[in-house]
Parts: C-alpha cells; sequence; structure tokens
C-alpha cells in the first residue's frame, strides 16, 4: 500500500508544503540571516555579523526593561489566573444546578480577539479612572494591573474548563477514603485533590506562561506602551522597532530571534516536564 | 443525618451566590460597552456606567456613525470570507498532509513532521518582517493571498493534531478499500476522513477562532489603505489614527465585532470547548 501511495506524493503534500514555505520556513530562514544585517527590506541585506545582537541590550532600545516587564506581568499572570480559574472549578464540580449555565458565562471572553477585549477594558478601566481625574496611560501601575485584570478576565474561563476535565477525573472513591479516614477539606484538598491534578496544573502553567510572555494585541490596544513605553512587552517592542524606528530593522530581527530562543526554551523545559509526570503515572 | 444535608444546602446557597456575582463580573464588560453603545457620545465619558436613557439615549446613532466612518461592513464580509475559506484549506491540505507524512516512513516524511512541530513554537515576531516583504514580491497582499498565508501559519499545529489521529487508525481499513480497487485519493477520501471528521470539528474550531481574531497578519500584510480590512484592523483604526475619539462610534463597534462570536459560541457551545480543550491538552 506504501508504495502506490507514494506515488500520491505531489497530490497529498505540496499544497500545504507551498503554504508553509512561504509563511514559515523561507522567513524563518531569511529571518536567521537577516538578523546578522543592515537593511530596510528584504532586497538590500548587508552582512554586519553580531552588532545589531550588541545594539539590542543598548538602553534605548528598552529591551531590558521590556523584558523584566514581561516577566513581571507573566508571574502575577500566572498565579492570579490559576488561582482564580482552580477555585471557580472547585465551584463548579460539586454537581449544583446551575453549573452549565456558569461554565459557558466564564469561558465566553476567551474568544474574543484580544483587540476588542483590549479597547473593551480600556473604555472600562477609564471610566472608573475618570473619577480620580487620571486615565490608564498616566502611570504604569495602572497599565500593570489593567493588563493582569484583562487577562484574567480572558484567561481564567478557558484554564477552568481544563481543571474541570482534571477534577471530573479524580476517583470519587478516593475522596470517601479520605473523609473516612477522618481527613480534613483542607487536607483532602492538599493531599488528595491537587496531587491527582498535577496534569492539568502543568499544562495550564504553560499554557498562561506562554500566552502571557507572548502576548500582544492586548497589550497594543489596552496601553499601547504608555506612559513612555514603560507597560512595554516583548513582542510590543519587536514589532516597534521594526516599524516605528527606521533603520533599526536589524535590531529588531536580533529581538525576534532572542525572543524565539527564549520561548523555544519554555517548550523544552514545558515538553520535558509533561514527559517526566507520564513516565510517574 | 439530617443537619448534615442542611448544612450542605446552605453552603451550596452561599456557593451559588458566590458564582452568581462572579458570574456578574464576568459578564459586566460586555454589558458596559452595550449600554454606552446606546449613549450620545458626550454622555459617555460623564457618565459611563448609568443605564441611556431619555436625553442621554442617542438610539443607532453610533451605529450609523460607526459604519459610515468606518469599512466595518465589509470588514464583516471580509473576516467571514478569509476565515471560512482558509479554515476549509486547512482542513482539506492538512488533513492530506498529515495522513500522506504518517502512512509512508521515510526520512523526508518525519523531517517534515519534525519541521511542522517546530513551527509551533516559533513565535510570531521571528518570521513577521521577512514574510511581509515575501507577501508583497508574490502579490499575496489581497484575500486569497491571505488564506494561502493562514494555510501556512495554521499548518503547524492542525498536521500535527491530524498526525496523531491517523496514527490510531487501523491499515486494515484503508487495505481493505485498495484491494477493492480504490485508489489513494478515492480511499483517503471515502474512507479515512470520515473518520478523522471529530478531529477535523477540533482543529476547524480551533483555526476559525483564531484567524477570526487575528490581527498583526492581515495588519500588516493587506495594510490600512485598501478596502480588504478585516474586522480587528478596523477597530484598532477607529482607535489608533485619528486624535479626537468617537466613543460612541468606537462601543457600537465593538458591539459589532463581538456579537458573531457570541453566536457561534452560542450555537456549538458543545464543540467549542471540547475543541479547545484537546488542543491545549495536545499543543
Amino acid at each position: 500500500m506504501e508504495k502506490t501511495l507514494k506515488k500520491y506524493f505531489v497530490i497529498f503534500t505540496v499544497p500545504t508544503l507551498i503554504a508553509f514555505a512561504f509563511a514559515f520556513i523561507a522567513p524563518f530562514l531569511m529571518g536567521v540571516y537577516l538578523s546578522f544585517c543592515k537593511f530596510t527590506t528584504i532586497k538590500n541585506a548587508q552582512w554586519i555579523g553580531f552588532s545589531n545582537y550588541a545594539a539590542v541590550f543598548g538602553s534605548s532600545q528598552n529591551f531590558l526593561n521590556s523584558l523584566l516587564f514581561t516577566a513581571m506581568f507573566t508571574v502575577v499572570a500566572i498565579i492570579t489566573i490559576n488561582v482564580f480559574a482552580f477555585g471557580i472549578a472547585l465551584l463548579l464540580t460539586r454537581k449544583m444546578k446551575g453549573t452549565n449555565l456558569f461554565r459557558t458565562i466564564f469561558f465566553m471572553p476567551n474568544l474574543i480577539g484580544g483587540i476588542v477585549l483590549g479597547y473593551t477594558w480600556q473604555q472600562m478601566i477609564n471610566a472608573v479612572l475618570y473619577k480620580y481625574e487620571t486615565t490608564i496611560v498616566s502611570s504604569a501601575k495602572y497599565g500593570f494591573w489593567g493588563l493582569v485584570l484583562l487577562m484574567n478576565w480572558q484567561m481564567i474561563g478557558y484554564m477552568m474548563i481544563i481543571y474541570i476535565a482534571g477534577l471530573q477525573n479524580v476517583p470519587t472513591e478516593l475522596i470517601e477514603a479520605a473523609k473516612i479516614d477522618g481527613a480534613t477539606a483542607k487536607q483532602t484538598l492538599f493531599k488528595v485533590t491537587i496531587p491527582m491534578v498535577m496534569p492539568s496544573i502543568t499544562i495550564c502553567m504553560f499554557l498562561t506562561l506562554s500566552n502571557s510572555f507572548k502576548l500582544f494585541d492586548q497589550n497594543l490596544a489596552l496601553t499601547n506602551g504608555a506612559p513612555m513605553n514603560k507597560t512595554q512587552m516583548l513582542a510590543l517592542n519587536i514589532y516597534k522597532t521594526f516599524y516605528d524606528k527606521p533603520g533599526f530593522e536589524g535590531v529588531g530581527q536580533a529581538k525576534a530571534v532572542i525572543f524565539f530562543i527564549i520561548v523555544a526554551l519554555i517548550a523544552v523545559i514545558q515538553l520535558r516536564a509533561t514527559r517526566s509526570r507520564e513516565v510517574q503515572q | 443525618m439530617k443537619t448534615v444535608s442542611d448544612n450542605k444546602k446552605g453552603l451550596n446557597a452561599v456557593i451559588f451566590c458566590a458564582l452568581t456575582v462572579i458570574a456578574i463580573v464576568f459578564l459586566y464588560p460586555l454589558f458596559f460597552i452595550l449600554i454606552n453603545s446606546f449613549k450620545g457620545k458626550l454622555f459617555i465619558s460623564k457618565d459611563p456606567f448609568a443605564l441611556p436613557g431619555g436625553e442621554t439615549f442617542s438610539g443607532i446613532t453610533n451605529y450609523v456613525n460607526g459604519f459610515t466612518k468606518t469599512d466595518m461592513i465589509s470588514a464583516v464580509g471580509y473576516s467571514f470570507f478569509i476565515t471560512i475559506v482558509s479554515v476549509f484549506l486547512i482542513i482539506l491540505f492538512t488533513s492530506m498532509t498529515a495522513y500522506y507524512i504518517t502512512r509512508i516512513h521515510s526520512r523526508l516524511t518525519s523531517a517534515l513532521y519534525y519541521m511542522f512541530v517546530f513551527s509551533m513554537i516559533v513565535p510570531f515576531q521571528m518570521v513577521m518582517f521577512p514574510m511581509v516583504g515575501l507577501a508583497d514580491r508574490f502579490h499575496l497582499k489581497n484575500p486569497i493571498g491571505m488564506c494561502i498565508l493562514y494555510l501556512g501559519f495554521g499548518a503547524g499545529l492542525s498536521v500535527f493534531m491530524f498526525s496523531g489521529f491517523v496514527k490510531s487508525i487501523p491499515l486494515e481499513i484503508e487495505e481493505a478499500a485498495m484491494i477493492d480497487g480504490a485508489n489513494p485519493l478515492e480511499s483517503y477520501f471515502k474512507v479515512v476522513f470520515p473518520i478523522l471528521k471529530p478531529t477535523a470539528i477540533t482543529v476547524a474550531i480551533l483555526n476559525a477562532m483564531w484567524i477570526w481574531n487575528d490581527f498583526l497578519l492581515p495588519y500588516l500584510v493587506i495594510g490600512v489603505g485598501t478596502e480588504y480590512k478585516t474586522i480587528p484592523v478596523v477597530v484598532q483604526m477607529l482607535v489608533g489614527s485619528n486624535g479626537n475619539k468617537d466613543m460612541g462610534a468606537l462601543m457600537a463597534m465593538l458591539v459589532v465585532a463581538i456579537i458573531p462570536i457570541i453566536i457561534f459560541y452560542l450555537c456549538c457551545q458543545k464543540y467549542i470547548i471540547e475543541g479547545v480543550v484537546a488542543g491545549a491538552v495536545k499543543g
């Protein structure tokens, strides 16, 4: 059978491969090459070695500040989103009336796009701050917590769904046994339930991690980096280097390569973490 | 025993109230833009939390303003066109590719598989600038070109998910079809693809949600100067470009942007939630 199928290589794979080459393979290879060049369009690249990479860490590039802001935001987002999502999932797995309706409502924000969400929340937050005669772009604190609020609103429902699936797989006998042994509700939660849903926790941690770290649309819409680029995350920083700073395209590409390496490292760690858990079970 | 069940009932009532409060918090932002979309633009900043009524109620003025100031109507059309065609292409071609590279065991097919998986972890910013340059050079700056690019960008996750499922299909079924005289294309579409349907629904939903909401790719490739703008691009232009914002029109257009998603969600909620969970666990 393999032999006959082999002759159909062109029909089965070529349409995907052409599109994949345009969207990914060619731009990726060009991107790596261009990060070592000076250029303004893809046609006029001149090799300049590592000087783009050296320029990335100059203070005028704001790259390290963006990295720091992104890291802080990511840590806060991971903790808040997962705690709330897990808490709500616990409440929704008690077989109460109305559970489905609540689940529907909590998941809904997840489907709305980042740009639309960003402007919705910008209007809301500004409406509140209006009473104090200020706006979200007047302080980096407002931008930071606004972004945390927005991401919680968007992602809690998504993580909640994954936690609910995990919690429903915990055998009820285990919980019953813990109760008979005299465990308190708190002990049951920390000694039985949480260890049993560790795989879901790992998945949710990494999903919130990579989504928060790569955030772009919400950041652009909510504050666009204001004030003074203090709320600029990495993806937005790279975008602005390309399109708002003529002459710095090479530096932008070098930043993109560094960004890619960080994201790839996170993915490798994730793979290790999920694999080792699978072995344990 | 009575006291225990009474306790449980009391606790459940408390939890129900708590959940109701959280639900209101979750729905409030949507309610907020909805009420403000019916208010005169001056009243939006003055009294943002009040319901529209009397002199603050402006009927559909904001909607009319929004539609005349922007290309929102055509943007809804282009968003639908690009999303539907891209998802159709992705389902058709990536499932065929996944089938081929899973069934044929060679260095080439495993290299391709790892390349698709690799593409999933590469952030968009890495390929953004060269890709826009290529799209310009090969005349992809139009809705059809966008669909081709989405096929390429969606290929990683989609091939990965289809491959996982193809592996679990027993070979005997296809072999039986082949013995009956079917060529690989016939046996693929008549025998294999129907079995892939659950995965196809998941892949379709994941891609549809992403493409519908995607902002940066259409913004950079198609740009703001053409007629082919999609919904997120129009929303961004409404706010980003001009200094004197028309808050009323913005609120109205946000409502227009959200409504199709909510309708889609309420219609296929079961599939969406299942699909998102499957995508999360595998991706």
